[in-house]
């Protein structure tokens, strides 16, 4: 299964066509802290569990940087 | 007989909080991180700004590690929903803001033009009123557009944040007029965000009622900026003393402050011909 994270294609290894974003975020391994988003809407972290991602499915990452 | 007051002239409050600082610091363009440690010491800000992106996509040097710099230093965070252009661009990065930074502060940006990166005013109140009824406490970047402030506090902002000119100009207050009828007309907090570059600005601003100041780049681009922001603290606090001390009036002709009575030789040229 190839998914999108930050516009990168990721292929990640699973034998269905669906998985969690609770075990996708073990293979990855985001550095804390982060928010995620599924093809461009937010999810909340108690969701992660019950989130499924399929083939396709675009993730944005993202973290605290410097601002003005 | 001297008026008495219980607040003393750092005193500052938004939403209930009461803060004990009138100038906010952005945490972008300084040269290392070491120096916007130093400089945010030294200034002692109400709040400091950050905002979130892709893991691994900023270039600054400083944003390897930031997080880890920023929480130790226990100051209140005010995240930003800087780059935003859409209404739910602004929604989708606040709730992540909200989940990541564990505050229900949001410095709402909408830009309207990338050129001079002026707020889209058009969809700025709706949006400030659909974050508002999500629960954030939000300070909305404006423009000094009096009936647009006036909206925005209509829906609920109990502050607002006009801009002096475009962000990272350093011009400093660009519509003296507006922005001193702004402050006449509207009770509100109200903290000039964007366009300040020298600490003159920010004393005039504070002269004029304003609250507080949101500076970035005037501190982060100085020669030194770690001396910048202590200078710019200094004139935070001048301009407010000065605003709550209450200026003379101006005159036309001059007048000497030194007594003229009894003032030696007075007319001994002319009694001596």
């Amino acid at each position: 299964m190839q998914i999108l994270i930050n516009q990168v294609a990721t292929e990640l290894s699973t034998l269905s066509n669906a998985i969690t974003l609770s075990e996708i975020l073990i293979q990855v391994n985001p550095t804390p802290p982060f928010a995620i988003a599924k093809n461009g809407v937010f999810i909340p972290k108690k969701d992660y569990p019950q989130t499924a991602i399929i083939d396709q499915d675009q993730l944005e990452i993202i973290s605290p940087v410097t601002g003005g | 007989m001297s008026s008495q007051t219980n607040i003393t002239p750092t005193t500052f409050s938004l939403y209930d909080q009461t803060f004990s600082s009138r100038i906010f610091l952005g945490t972008s363009r300084y040269p290392s991180p070491q120096i916007l440690v130093q400089a945010l010491q030294i200034a002692q800000p109400a709040m400091i700004t950050a905002s979130l992106r892709r893991q691994g996509a900023n270039p600054e040097p400083i944003s390897s590690g930031f997080w880890e710099i920023i929480k130790d230093l226990k100051i209140p965070i005010l995240p930003n929903t800087a780059g935003c252009h859409r209404p739910e661009e602004v929604m989708q990065i606040a709730h992540m803001s909200r989940e990541v930074f564990a505050t229900d502060w949001i410095k709402l940006e909408l830009i309207g033009d990338d050129y001079t990166l002026q707020p889209d005013t058009i969809q700025l109140v709706p949006t400030a009123q659909q974050l508002i009824r999500e629960g954030f406490k939000v300070l909305p970047y404006c423009t000094e557009d009096l009936v647009v402030c006036q909206r925005l506090v209509d829906v609920g902002c109990q502050a607002i944040m006009p801009w002096a000119a475009p962000i990272g100009t350093g011009k400093g207050p660009n519509n003296p007029y507006a922005l001193q009828v702004l402050r006449e007309r509207l009770q509100v907090p109200m903290i000039i965000d964007a366009g300040l570059g020298k600490p003159s600005h920010a004393c005039q601003v504070m002269e004029w009622g304003y609250d507080a100041v949101l500076l970035n780049t005037a501190v982060a681009l100085a020669r030194h900026p770690v001396r910048m922001a202590e200078a710019f603290a200094q004139a935070v606090l001048a301009g407010r003393n000065a605003f709550e001390a209450g200026p003379m009036n101006e005159h036309h002709q001059a007048k000497a402050s030194t007594p003229t009575l009894g003032t030696p030789f007075w007319h001994q040229a002319e009694s001596s011909k």
